[in-house]
């Protein structure tokens, strides 16, 4: 089993072929995508997708736009959100939106392998308190 | 910033221009200062001047007139007494000598000695009877002008005359018939009393009259020695008339002024001479005053006039430097908005290649710890490659992100802030370094200084890029830093200096230019103090370096006190 899934969102083609292939690497199921309404579709097709790293510049659809509307329409998702530039003003807005963290580009892989382990994890523990509630609700339900 | 690059051309142009505007503002005050003064001064003076010649001639004009009705009625009562004798006593008693000495010394006690002598004179023109002090008894008078003159007519005056006795004198005679034939009474007007009637009148140093007949010949002995032949009044004198009750007539030359009225029937007229100086003494010394007030006046609006040009012109002068100055700013501040804009534009674009670099670079090293690669013989000169590249590509995204910075737009958030906490903050980062380099960092700051509003951490980052700096610029060799604020007005002002190298005046002036620096490549980046500048440009403050070279640099930034404090 693979350590997550991870969908790439970038406008820079070459920058996403190579980022797929190193996380590859490292036991990553990497599914990618080059837009924001691309990013969409994606999630909208695997539920399997755990975690996003989203490039927050980018032609129509810009990240942050983006990100509001994966966390409206998949709120379990994590997202990391990849700044071109240490503009705080943009990774302050992306924290409030439900980003899990953010990371300057270029960015260690070592780095970026850790905050998206740390997202899995999150995101994992999220769905089995979910889960819990479930069961714990459909138990009283019996009961 | 604080360079002043002036041109030696432009001073030059300057200075003329300064000096033309100097003299016109120096034409203008005059202008407008004499205007009025020559205009009050000249209608005064003039209507002053007309009123006070009026004066002198109403004043001279009654004098003259009241003494030519003297010397009338003198002569008229004089003539009346011998008319009187005449009438009164026959031709036989006055041809009596005695009894004509008895009516000469009648005459004597009434009249002092105006009365000289008298005579009895025939038609035959011989003196039949003579009483007096000299010895005129026979004597002929037919050939004497008066004679001829005396005999034609009821009564006679002559001219003032020597006479057989040799003494200047003229004779009243009235003419009467006895049997047919004219005989003459001649009473001799004594001289000096005459003279002295006229003689008398005089007024100040240099008024004299004197009477002249119609040959122009004195008939008084005038006060001062004149030439009545060339007097500059001949052409006014009507020889001829028999008129005498014409009002005094006035005449005026350059030197003196002429007055005079005809007496004795125009057979006579009275000159009163004065010199203007002396009868125009008021009105000339009016002019004078007036003059010195003019001069005076006018050299004072003249002085006041250089002054308030030279205060205004150097004002001007002043204003334009700093606005000079203010250009420069303006055009520097504006380059490096532009240049910050590009920087913008270039780190946003720069950075994603960058980051494709590094990934890829990255990729190859992934690729490279696998086993079949283990044993080229080459692998740790491409591990080597690829960690520089992994370095450099870390440098850029630094690079990028300080250009970002020194451009950004959006602002970060401002505080009301004490600058002294801040500096002790900056102070407190830089402590390790400065143990590290043997720096010495000395704070004077000023207390109770009023707050800011800046945001802190672009302000630390100011601070911390001039500490750094100074540090930099010392190499190693140790130093001291110093840092001081206190309050300038509405301004407060942080002085940030050190005694290291210095700055070449060269470099000096691009000192704040972004990319600019003289660290080996590498070292640095150009960007630390156009962030600085940026930032307290954007703050509304200035920022000026002052360095010598071999004695150290100074930075002084001034920041406006927050608006709270007031």
């Amino acid at each position: 089993m693979k350590i997550a899934s991870i969908l790439l969102v970038d406008d820079e083609v070459q920058f996403v072929e190579t980022m797929t292939k190193r996380l590859n690497k490292r036991d990553f199921e990497v599914s990618s995508a080059h837009s924001g309404t691309q990013a969409l579709e994606e999630l909208k097709k695997s539920s399997q997708i755990e975690v996003v790293l989203l490039d927050v510049k980018m032609p129509e659809m810009d990240g942050i736009e983006a990100l509001r509307r994966i966390k409206a329409d998949f709120p379990l998702v994590e997202v990391i959100m990849l700044t071109g530039h240490a503009t705080v003003e943009s990774a302050i807005e992306g924290m409030k939106l439900g980003a899990f963290d953010y990371l300057m580009k270029p960015c260690d892989i070592d780095i970026l392998v850790a905050k998206v382990k740390d997202a899995t994890t999150k995101k994992r523990s999220h769905e089995n308190k979910i889960v819990d509630a479930r069961v714990k609700e459909i138990i009283g339900r019996r009961a | 910033m604080s360079f002043k690059n002036e041109n030696k051309g432009d001073g030059l142009i300057n200075q003329s221009y300064y000096q033309s505007v100097r003299r016109n503002m120096i034409m203008i005050v005059m202008f407008i200062s004499f205007m009025p003064i020559i205009l009050i001064s000249g209608i005064v003076l003039y209507h002053f001047d007309r009123a006070y010649h009026d004066k002198v001639y109403a004043y001279l004009g009654e004098l003259v007139e009241k003494q030519k009705q003297n010397i009338d009625v003198f002569l008229n009562e004089k003539l009346n007494k011998i008319q009187f004798i005449v009438r009164a006593f026959s031709y036989e008693q006055l041809c009596n000598e005695s009894f004509l000495q008895n009516i000469l010394s009648m005459l004597h006690q009434s009249q002092m000695s105006v009365f000289v002598d008298l005579g009895v004179v025939d038609d035959s023109g011989v003196q039949v009877a003579y009483a007096g002090p000299y010895k005129l008894l026979q004597a002929n008078y037919h050939d004497a002008d008066w004679f001829k003159k005396a005999i034609e007519s009821p009564y006679y005056i002559s001219d003032v005359f020597l006479g057989l006795r040799g003494q200047p004198h003229f004779i009243i005679t009235v003419r009467q018939e006895n049997f047919g034939k004219y005989w003459i009474l001649r009473a001799t007007i004594d001289f000096v009393t005459f003279n002295n009637l006229v003689e008398n009148v005089s007024i100040g140093k240099t008024g004299f009259a004197y009477i002249l007949n119609r040959k122009f010949e004195f008939q008084t002995k005038p006060r001062f020695d004149i030439s009545p032949l060339d007097s500059p009044y001949k052409s006014l004198i009507d020889t001829t008339t028999q008129q005498i009750d014409i009002d005094p007539v006035f005449y005026k030359d350059k030197n003196n002024i002429y007055v005079f009225a005809y007496l004795k029937n125009g057979d006579w007229f009275l000159v009163y001479q004065q010199k203007n100086s002396d009868a125009f003494v008021d009105l000339y010394r009016a002019q004078l005053i007036a003059a010195l007030i003019a001069i005076l006046g006018a050299s004072f609006a003249f002085i006041i006039a250089l002054w308030v040009s030279r205060r205004v012109v150097s004002r001007i002068a002043r204003v334009d430097q700093e606005k000079e100055v203010m250009n420069l700013q303006i055009i520097e501040s504006g380059k490096l908005a532009s240049l910050g804009e590009l920087a913008a534009g270039i780190a946003h674009e720069i950075n994603n290649p960058v980051a494709i670099m590094v990934e890829e670079a990255g990729w190859i090293s992934d690729l490279l710890s696998e086993e079949e690669f283990k044993e080229s013989e080459n692998l740790s000169e491409f591990k080597r490659a690829l960690n520089q590249i992994n370095t450099q590509g870390k440098r850029c995204k630094e690079i990028t992100h300080k250009l970002l910075s020194f451009a950004r737009k959006t602002d970060n958030r401002e505080d009301n802030m004490q600058i002294n906490e801040l500096i002790i903050d900056v102070v407190g980062l830089s402590e390790q370094r400065s143990k590290y380099e043997a720096v010495s960092i000395e704070t004077h700051l000023q207390e109770n200084l009023p707050l800011i509003t800046a945001s802190m951490s672009e302000l630390q980052q100011v601070f911390l890029n001039l500490i750094n700096n100074a540090f930099d610029a010392m190499e190693k060799k140790g130093g001291k830093i110093s840092i001081s604020t206190h309050q300038e007005q509405d301004k407060l002002v942080i002085q940030l200096k050190d005694n290291g190298p210095g700055i070449p005046h060269a470099n000096l002036v691009r000192i704040f230019d972004p990319f600019f620096t003289t660290k080996p490549v590498g070292k640095g980046t150009g960007l630390g103090l156009s962030i600085c500048y940026g930032i307290i440009q954007k703050m509304k403050g200035s920022i000026e370096v002052q360095s010598s070279v071999g004695e150290g640099t100074a930075f002084i930034i001034k920041l406006p006190i927050a608006k709270e404090n007031e």
